[in-house]
C-alpha cells in the first residue's frame, strides 16, 4: 500500500515517533496560528489536546473536526445560526458517540453555511470560512470549515453532512477527500436537518486512506435513525488494496455539460487516461434525466427545509428574547426575524410555497416523480458500469463575495452534485490536479451501498496521480 | 322546528393507554402526576438532531381497534407532517397522517351500531399528542402562557365518523359504545383524565357547518350539540342564517364560542414524514393483532343470546361495560344459572353500586364471593334485605359473607331432630368436642358440621347455643 499522510501519521503515532500528546498540541498550535486566517471553526472544544487515551481504537487518536450541525452534548452547536447560539445539545449525536468510542479526539466545531444551506460557507453567522490554497476564495460549502480544516492540517480527519453537495464541493474547493455516503448507511440522529431525506454525515481527509478509516468508524445501522439500514461491519480500509484491472467506468455527458469550466473538464479528461493506463475501461453514457435534478432537488430541500426549521421559535433552546406582555405569535415572528440569515429566510418561503394548497401538486409532487426518474436512470447505468465519473464542481474556487449577490447562479454551481443526493447513492470527491494553484476535485459515484468500490477507485487514481498537495496556509504534522 | 333534525359527525382522538411508552421515544407513557417537563427527551421535545422511531405495540394496538370498528385496514401507510405553530407543538409540526385526497390513513370504513343505528366511521389513524399549555390564572388574565411537554408524543389513535349522528344524544351514544369497545380491546382506559377528546360537526338544513373543539367528556359532548343545535335553531328561526365556523366549547359557562370564521381551509401543507419510511401491514402483523384481540362485545351479545338463551336487552346492558361483562362471565364460571345470575346483578347489585357511587371496577367484592352469596339467597338460606346489606359491605370493605340462617318457623328444623343430630355428631366427633371443651373457639368447627348435616334448616346461632349447653353439661359431669 502507498504511504499516504494519513497512514504515515497512523505509522508514527503507533511506533512512538509521534507520541500522542506531542500530536495532539502540535494539532492545538495548528488551530491557533491558522484560525485567525481561516475561520475554520466556530466552537474549539477547549483542552481536546489533554485528552489522554487508555487503549487506542480505530482512529488511534486521530483529531476529528466536526461540523457544526451534529450534536455533541454540553458542547455550542449552532448550524452556523444566530437562532441557535448559547444552544447546547443534552445528547451526542451517534456518529459523535462513535468516534469517541474509536479513540477519535474531536478538536471543534466546524463552520458551515447557515442551516447546510449554501455553497460557500460565507452564509455563516459568524463570517466566512476562507480557502487554505487562496484566503481571498470561498473553501466552498456547506461543509467549508471541515475542508478547510483538513486541507490546513488544522485537523487530519473531519465529518461533513452532504444534502446537495456539501461535503464533496468543499473537498474539492480545498483539494481533499470528502465522501458522502448511500442514504442510511450512516445514521442521522443527532444531524440536525436540513433536508432528511436527502442528507448524510460522511467524512473528509487528507486522503483517501483517511476518508476510508472514518467511514468504518461511523458507519453501520442505528435503531435510533428509523432511515438507517441494517448491514453488516464493513471495514472499508480493505477496499483499498486492489487494483482496477477490468473496471468498467462510465463518464456522465450531463455532468460535463454547458457550464463546465474547461480547465476543470481538463483536468477530468487527464483523469480519464490515467484509469485507462490502470486497466480500467471507460465509455461516455447518459442519463437524460438527471438535467431536471437540479430544481427537482431544490424544491424537496426547501419544502423539507421549511418544516425541519419551523421548532426554532425561542421557546425551548437557543435564542431567546424578552418574552412578557406580547403574544406568542408575535414573540416567534420576532425572534425567527432577528435569528434566521437571509438564505434560511429564502429556502423557508419557497418551500412552504411549494407545499401550499394548489401547488404541492404543481412542484412538490412533480419534484418526487423526477426524483425516482432519475433514481430508475441510475439503477439501469449501473447495470453497465461499477462507477461513474465527472467533475465534482463545474467550476474552481470563486472569490469571496463574487456570487452572493445571485442565489440562482450560486444554485447553478450543485449541478453536478444534486443528482447523487436525490438518488441517495454514494459519491466521493478527490483531488485530480491543480489549475492556477487552485485544486479540481473528480467525482465518482457508486451504486447502492458500494462505498468499496469507489474509495478502492480513488485510492488507485490517488496513487497515481500522487499529487502531494499542500495548500499556502497548512501546518501538517509529517 | 324539529323538522330541522342536525347532521353530526365526530372526530375523536383516544390516547392507547395501554402503551408502555409514548408513540416515537421511549419515555413513559404515564405522564399524569408527574412534575412538568420531567417526562421528556430530546425526541419529544423535538430538540434539533433528534428523531422519531414509531413504537411497535402502538402500531398493533391502532390495528385491533381497526379490526374491532370492522374497518379495512391499508396495507401500505405512511406519516404526514401537519404544519402549523401552536406553543403546545414542541417541533411545530405534528407527525399524523394526511386526511385529504390521496392520504392513506392506517384503516378507513367500519362502522358502530348504536342500537339498531349504524354509524359509519370514515377514517382510523394514528398521530401524537402535543403537550400541555398551562395559563397562569385564567386564559384572559394571564399574562403568559407555561408549557408542560410532559404529554407531548403521546400516542393518539383519531377516529372520524360519517356525518351519520342525528341528535346529541346519539353522539352521547355512539361515544359511549366507542370507549366500551376499545376498553374490551384493552387499548384504552377512559377513567383517565383527558384520555378522550372530541371535535364535533353539526349543521342543520340551510345552515352552515360548524365545528366544536375542546369537548372533553361524553357528558359535554351531548351539552355542547345540544347547545349548539338550540343556537342554530334560534338563528334559523329569527332569519339570522348560520354561518361556518369553528367553535370553542366553554365547559364551565356550558356554551360555545366562535373561534374563528372559515372562510378559507386552514393550509397546513401536509407532506409525508421523510424520517419515518412507510408501514407496510403485513399479513404477520394483522394475524399478531388479531390474536391479541378479546372476544368483542357484538360477539359477546350474541354468545349470551345464544348460549346462555338471554334476551339481547339483558345481553346488552351486561355488555355495555368491559369490566360487568367480565364480573358477570366470572360469577357464572363459579355458580351457573346464567339467566339467574344476570337478572339478579341488574336488579340488585347494579343499583346498589349506583347508589353508592361505586365503578363496577373498584367494587372489593370478589367474584366468587358474590356468587355464593347469590347461591345462599336462592337455597333460602339469607333474605334479600340482609343479602343486601351484606353485599354492600363486600363491595365496600372486601368483607366474605357470612350466611346466618335464617329461616322461616315451618322449614325450621324441630328441636328434637336436632338434639339428635348434635348428639350424633358429638359422639362421631369426640376428639373435637374434646377440644371444645379447652378451647371454646374449637365449637364452630362442630357447628359447621351440625348445619351441614341439617341441611341449612338449623340456625347456627341456636346449634351453638345448644353445643355450649352439651359442653357445659360434660365438664359439670366430670367434676
Amino acid at each position: 500500500m502507498k504511504e499516504t499522510y494519513t497512514l504515515k501519521l497512523i505509522q508514527e503515532i503507533e511506533s512512538g515517533s509521534l507520541p500522542l500528546d506531542e500530536y495532539l498540541a502540535r494539532k492545538a498550535e495548528a488551530i491557533a496560528k491558522l484560525e485567525p486566517i481561516l475561520n475554520s471553526f466556530i466552537t474549539v472544544v477547549k483542552g481536546f489536546e489533554k485528552s489522554r487515551i487508555e487503549r487506542l481504537g480505530l482512529l488511534k487518536g486521530l483529531t476529528v473536526a466536526i461540523k457544526d450541525n451534529i450534536c455533541m452534548e454540553g458542547i455550542e452547536t449552532t448550524c452556523g445560526s444566530l437562532i441557535l447560539r448559547g444552544y447546547k445539545p443534552s445528547y451526542d449525536a451517534t456518529v459523535v458517540e462513535r468516534i469517541k468510542k474509536n479513540s477519535g479526539v474531536i478538536t471543534g466545531k466546524t463552520n458551515m453555511d447557515e442551516f447546510a444551506m449554501g455553497s460557500t460557507t460565507e452564509w455563516s453567522a459568524f463570517g466566512p470560512t476562507r480557502n487554505p490554497w487562496d484566503p481571498c476564495r470561498v473553501p466552498g460549502g456547506s461543509s467549508g470549515g471541515s475542508a478547510a480544516a483538513v486541507a490546513s492540517g488544522e485537523s487530519d480527519l473531519a465529518l461533513g453532512s452532504d444534502t446537495g453537495g456539501s461535503i464533496r464541493c468543499p473537498a474539492s474547493f480545498c483539494g481533499v477527500v470528502g465522501l458522502k455516503p448511500t442514504y442510511g448507511l450512516v445514521s442521522r440522529y443527532g444531524l440536525i436537518a436540513y433536508a432528511n431525506s436527502l442528507e448524510q454525515i460522511g467524512p473528509i481527509a487528507r486522503d483517501v486512506y483517511g476518508c476510508a478509516l472514518l467511514l468504518t468508524a461511523i458507519a453501520g445501522y442505528d435503531p435510533r435513525d428509523s432511515t438507517s439500514i441494517d448491514r453488516s461491519y464493513t471495514d472499508y480500509r480493505y477496499a483499498l488494496i486492489e487494483g482496477l484491472e477490468g473496471f468498467r467506468l462510465g463518464v456522465v455527458r450531463e455532468l460535463l455539460g454547458e457550464g463546465v469550466d474547461q480547465r476543470v473538464s481538463s483536468c477530468i479528461e487527464e483523469s480519464i487516461y490515467r484509469f485507462e493506463s490502470l486497466g480500467a475501461t471507460v465509455e461516455e453514457v447518459s442519463i437524460p434525466s438527471i438535467s431536471f435534478a437540479l430544481p427537482a432537488y431544490y424544491i424537496i430541500a426547501m419544502a423539507e427545509a421549511s418544516s425541519n426549521l419551523a421548532r426554532y421559535d425561542g421557546v425551548r433552546y437557543g435564542m431567546s428574547l424578552s418574552a412578557r406582555d406580547y403574544d406568542w405569535s408575535r414573540y416567534y415572528e420576532d425572534v425567527r426575524s432577528r435569528g434566521f440569515g437571509l438564505e434560511v429566510k429564502r429556502r423557508i418561503i419557497l418551500g412552504a410555497y411549494v407545499l401550499s394548497a394548489g401547488y404541492y401538486d404543481r412542484y412538490y409532487i412533480k419534484a418526487l416523480k423526477v426524483r425516482t426518474l432519475i433514481k430508475k436512470g441510475f439503477m439501469e447505468v449501473f447495470k453497465r458500469f461499477d462507477a461513474l465519473i465527472g467533475p465534482s464542481m463545474p467550476i474552481l474556487p470563486f472569490r469571496i463575495g463574487e456570487k452572493i449577490e445571485d442565489p440562482l447562479e450560486l444554485y447553478m454551481c450543485d449541478i453536478d452534485t444534486v443528482p447523487v443526493n436525490l438518488a441517495g447513492l454514494p459519491a466521493i470527491s478527490i483531488p485530480c490536479g491543480l489549475v492556477d494553484d487552485l485544486p479540481v476535485g473528480l467525482q465518482i459515484i457508486g451504486s447502492y451501498f458500494c462505498e468499496d468500490t469507489i474509495l478502492r477507485i480513488a485510492y488507485n487514481l490517488e496513487a497515481a496521480l500522487d499529487l502531494r498537495l499542500k495548500p499556502v496556509f497548512s501546518e501538517v504534522c509529517v | 322546528m324539529s323538522e330541522l333534525k342536525p347532521i353530526i359527525g365526530l372526530e375523536v382522538h383516544c390516547q392507547l393507554t395501554n402503551l408502555r411508552s409514548k408513540l416515537f421515544c421511549s419515555c413513559s407513557a404515564d405522564y399524569r402526576g408527574k412534575p412538568p417537563n420531567t417526562n421528556i427527551c430530546p425526541v419529544c421535545i423535538g430538540e434539533p438532531g433528534s428523531l422519531p422511531v414509531l413504537n411497535r405495540e402502538a402500531l398493533i394496538s391502532v390495528l385491533k381497534v381497526a379490526i374491532a370498528l370492522k374497518a379495512d385496514i391499508s396495507r401500505f401507510t405512511y406519516f404526514s407532517r401537519k404544519n402549523y405553530f401552536y406553543p403546545d407543538l414542541p417541533k411545530n409540526f405534528q407527525i399524523s397522517q394526511y386526511d385529504g385526497a390521496g392520504g392513506i390513513p392506517i384503516a378507513r370504513g367500519g362502522s358502530i351500531d348504536i342500537g339498531g343505528r349504524i354509524v359509519r366511521i370514515r377514517r382510523i389513524q394514528l398521530e401524537e399528542d402535543p403537550g400541555r399549555i398551562v395559563y397562569e390564572g385564567t386564559i384572559t388574565s394571564s399574562t403568559g402562557l407555561l408549557m408542560d411537554y410532559n404529554r407531548s408524543g403521546i400516542a393518539l389513535v383519531e377516529i372520524v365518523t360519517e356525518p351519520d349522528i342525528t341528535s346529541p344524544r346519539e353522539a352521547r351514544v355512539f361515544l359511549e359504545k366507542l370507549r366500551s369497545l376499545l376498553e374490551y380491546i384493552g387499548v384504552f382506559d377512559g377513567s383517565l383524565e383527558g384520555a378522550m377528546r372530541c371535535d364535533a360537526n353539526i349543521s342543520i338544513p340551510g345552515g352552515g357547518r360548524v365545528e366544536i373543539k375542546n369537548i372533553s367528556s361524553f357528558h359535554d359532548v351531548e351539552k355542547a350539540l345540544s347547545f349548539e343545535l338550540a343556537r342554530q335553531k334560534q338563528r334559523m328561526v329569527r332569519g339570522l342564517g348560520v354561518i361556518r365556523e369553528t367553535r370553542h366549547w366553554d365547559p364551565r359557562r356550558r356554551i360555545t364560542v366562535s373561534l374563528r370564521v372559515k372562510e378559507e381551509e386552514q393550509d397546513y401543507r401536509y407532506f409525508p414524514e421523510p424520517d419515518l419510511p412507510p408501514i407496510i401491514v403485513t399479513d404477520a402483523l394483522i394475524e399478531e393483532a388479531e390474536r391479541s384481540m378479546p372476544i368483542l362485545p357484538y360477539e359477546k351479545i350474541d354468545l349470551y343470546v345464544s348460549k346462555y338463551g338471554l334476551s339481547r336487552g339483558l345481553a346488552e346492558i351486561l355488555v355495555s361495560s368491559k369490566d360487568l361483562s367480565e364480573l358477570y362471565d366470572k360469577i357464572v364460571e363459579c355458580y351457573g344459572k346464567p339467566g339467574r345470575v344476570a337478572s339478579w346483578l341488574i336488579e340488585d347489585l347494579l343499583p346498589l353500586l349506583d347508589k353508592l357511587g361505586v365503578g363496577v371496577k373498584d367494587s372489593k367484592a370478589k367474584p366468587e364471593d358474590i356468587a355464593y352469596l347469590l347461591k345462599s339467597i336462592d337455597e333460602g338460606l339469607i333474605d334479600r334485605s340482609r343479602a343486601l346489606s351484606m353485599l354492600r359491605s363486600m363491595v365496600l370493605e372486601g368483607s366474605r359473607p357470612v350466611i346466618v340462617f335464617e329461616h322461616s318457623l315451618e322449614s325450621r328444623i324441630s328441636l328434637v331432630e336436632l338434639d339428635r343430630i348434635i348428639s350424633e355428631v358429638v359422639e362421631a366427633e369426640g376428639k373435637a368436642f374434646q377440644d371444645a371443651i379447652r378451647n371454646p373457639k374449637a365449637l364452630n368447627y362442630l357447628v359447621g358440621l351440625v348445619v351441614k348435616r341439617c341441611g341449612g334448616r338449623a340456625d347456627p346461632r341456636e346449634v351453638y347455643k345448644l353445643l355450649s349447653k352439651k359442653v357445659r353439661e360434660y365438664r359439670r359431669s366430670r367434676r
